[in-house]
């Protein structure tokens, strides 16, 4: 038991490396992903994660494999696609999911674009999968202030965000916080994008955001108890996808989000809250 | 007239070039070492073509219908053997080429692929590797061009021992500088396979990381491996240079203290710009690269 799962974390500095970078990314980004599902823009972290993109990429092509560059770069280009999006969907017709497709399909183009100038598409791939098993001081670092960073907007902002969630209308009646709360938001979900992609590239970022929220659906009826869900959820996505990857030889990176994807189906069948459980073997009626 | 005496020079000189150039013996080779050699030997009285350019590689090169009729206007075809251009013997038929084909390594008793001596069937193709072996190579080009090309006999044989002299010093070189590194130090992991004669002559142990495929993304076992591999054998040094990405070799490094090698060249040459344009380049280049590593 001890071999299976502690051995390797206690042998290898680059395995211990890896868990505490899910950690950071786990505490970050699951309770971002929480709050997208409620907002129901679960699909607007897919389509930031690729206009993170063309700005890594530039980064990439400016000082090849730069933690700062790539950084920068990624975050410019994720709040000029996240503000632009917003902006247009505020003062136009269009609104917020059409806007950002339009916005997120230019700037990918545009990375595809920088990459392949640069030559191989080789490189364009260890862009588009980083390596949980590369990180170094600097990125553990990186990833633990972003994971930081998440949490103190989060407990700032917490209740003009909640009420953004279920009743915006009634957040732009009684305060003008919903704008500015809103645009915090989205920093912090191109943020911890950008966190996400070192450790496992940008497709994959979008995956140990989503998969433990969609989770805490089916545990949690209320917000808290989601968010906890989620994150350790996503903790342990990531614990169990190294020690698949260590034990089986598979790439760390899908191996981690595809058993978060197991934990998915797990839930969708024994979840107790709004799962299939309930649809097909309901509980007793409540009497008075 | 001074005019219609220049005239008449310029007219027969137009004439007589070409015939020179005509003259020059149209000798194919089938890779870019193999190329270098051919020229120090041939000079200036050879036209060479050479099938595999640099940075090309001879494995898995696929013939095209131009050279099949490069080989064909050949006189002399000079090839590796040992296995090294399996679409060599196809291309030669399907040209019908009236060329003298000479194996290059004819003499060299060949290594057995992967270090041991005859546990596989397969022969290491890379005799080129030691410098004694290429010697051999000089002594069968110069046979085949004098056979070929019987009047430039003198000068062959004049290129070629000013280039086995060449060779010579190159052997020198590389056995002082590898007796210059601790014995116990000569050793680095590569996933290269094509060092057999050289770790056989110089004495530096060449290891490959075990079960590890270098080209697709890395799990957690095999990054694993190479570490308990490096710590287990003290290698000093990894050349890991298709592991394609930089920042996983680096952490091997760092968690292991093995030292980062840069590229050695194995089956190609550099091109005229890059840091192995010629064979005695090649290998001056892989034992600075050896040495680089393995010294601190």
């Amino acid at each position: 038991m001890y071999d299976i799962l502690i051995a390797p974390f206690a042998e290898f500095d680059f395995m211990r490396r890896a868990l505490v970078g899910m950690l950071a990314l786990s505490l970050g980004g699951a309770p971002i992903g929480v709050f997208l599902m409620l907002r129901r823009m679960s699909l607007t972290g897919d389509a930031m994660a690729h206009a993170i993109l063309p700005g890594a990429a530039l980064g990439f092509l400016v000082a090849g494999f730069n933690l700062f560059a790539m950084t920068a770069g990624g975050i410019v280009a994720g709040f000029a696609v996240a503000i632009g999006a917003g902006v247009v969907a505020r003062v136009t017709e269009l609104k917020e999911d059409a806007s950002l497709a339009a916005f997120y399909l230019v700037s990918l183009a545009l990375g595809v674009l920088i990459v392949s100038l640069r030559g191989s598409n080789i490189d364009l791939l260890h862009v588009l999968f980083g390596s949980v098993l590369a990180l170094d001081d600097d990125t553990l670092i990186l990833l633990a202030a972003f994971a930081t960073v998440t949490l103190l907007v989060l407990a700032i902002t917490w209740r003009p965000l909640v009420l953004e969630c279920v009743d915006p209308g009634f957040l732009r009646s009684v305060s003008g916080a919903g704008a500015p709360v809103h645009i915090a938001f989205l920093a912090l979900v191109v943020l911890n994008l950008v966190g996400g992609f070192h450790a496992l590239g940008t497709l994959l970022a979008v995956g140990i955001m989503m998969l433990p929220a969609v989770v805490a659906r089916f545990w949690a009826a209320d917000l808290t108890r989601m968010i906890v869900v989620a994150v350790v959820v996503a903790f342990v996505s990531g614990y169990g996808g190294l020690l698949i990857s260590y034990h089986f030889g598979l790439p760390s990176g899908p191996a981690i989000i595809l058993v978060a994807g197991a934990i998915y189906v797990v839930s969708l069948f024994l979840g107790p809250v709004g799962g299939l459980r309930r649809r097909f073997a309901p509980g007793r009626h409540l009497e008075a | 007239m001074l005019s219609r005496r220049v005239l008449l020079t310029v007219a027969i000189a137009c004439f007589a070039f070409p015939a020179a150039g005509q003259e020059k013996l149209a000798v194919v080779a089938t890779f870019s070492i193999l190329g270098d050699f051919v020229q120090n030997v041939g000079g200036s009285r050879v036209a060479l073509t050479t099938l595999v350019g640099p940075d090309g590689d001879a494995h898995v090169y696929s013939a095209t219908p131009a050279d099949a009729k490069k080989v064909a206007d050949a006189k002399v075809v000079l090839a590796n053997g040992l296995g090294f251009e399996g679409w060599m013997e196809r291309l030669v038929k399907a040209s019908g080429t009236k060329a003298l084909l000479v194996v290059a390594t004819k003499g060299i008793k060949p290594r057995a692929m992967g270090g041991g001596q005859g546990s596989s069937h397969e022969t290491d193709p890379h005799a080129w590797q030691s410098a004694a072996n290429v010697k051999t190579y000089v002594a069968n080009i110069r046979d085949a061009l004098i056979a070929a090309d019987p009047a430039g006999k003198a000068e062959y044989e004049a290129n070629a021992a000013a280039y086995v002299a060449k060779l010579d010093a190159l052997e020198k070189d590389i056995r002082s500088a590898v007796a210059s590194i601790p014995a116990e130090r000569r050793k680095i992991i590569t996933s290269h396979d094509a060092f057999g004669y050289f770790r056989a002559a110089y004495g530096v142990e060449f290891i490959a990381p075990q079960g590890v495929s270098t080209e697709t993304e890395a799990s957690a076992r095999d990054v694993a491996r190479i570490i308990r591999q490096i710590k287990a054998q003290k290698i000093p040094a990894v050349f890991l240079e298709n592991v394609s990405d930089p920042r996983l070799v680096r952490r091997i490094s760092e968690e292991t203290g093995a030292k980062i090698g840069g590229t050695l060249f194995s089956d190609a040459l550099s091109g005229p710009q890059g840091p192995a344009p010629t064979y005695i380049d090649m290998m001056r280049h892989n034992l600075q690269q050896l040495t680089d590593a393995l010294m601190s």
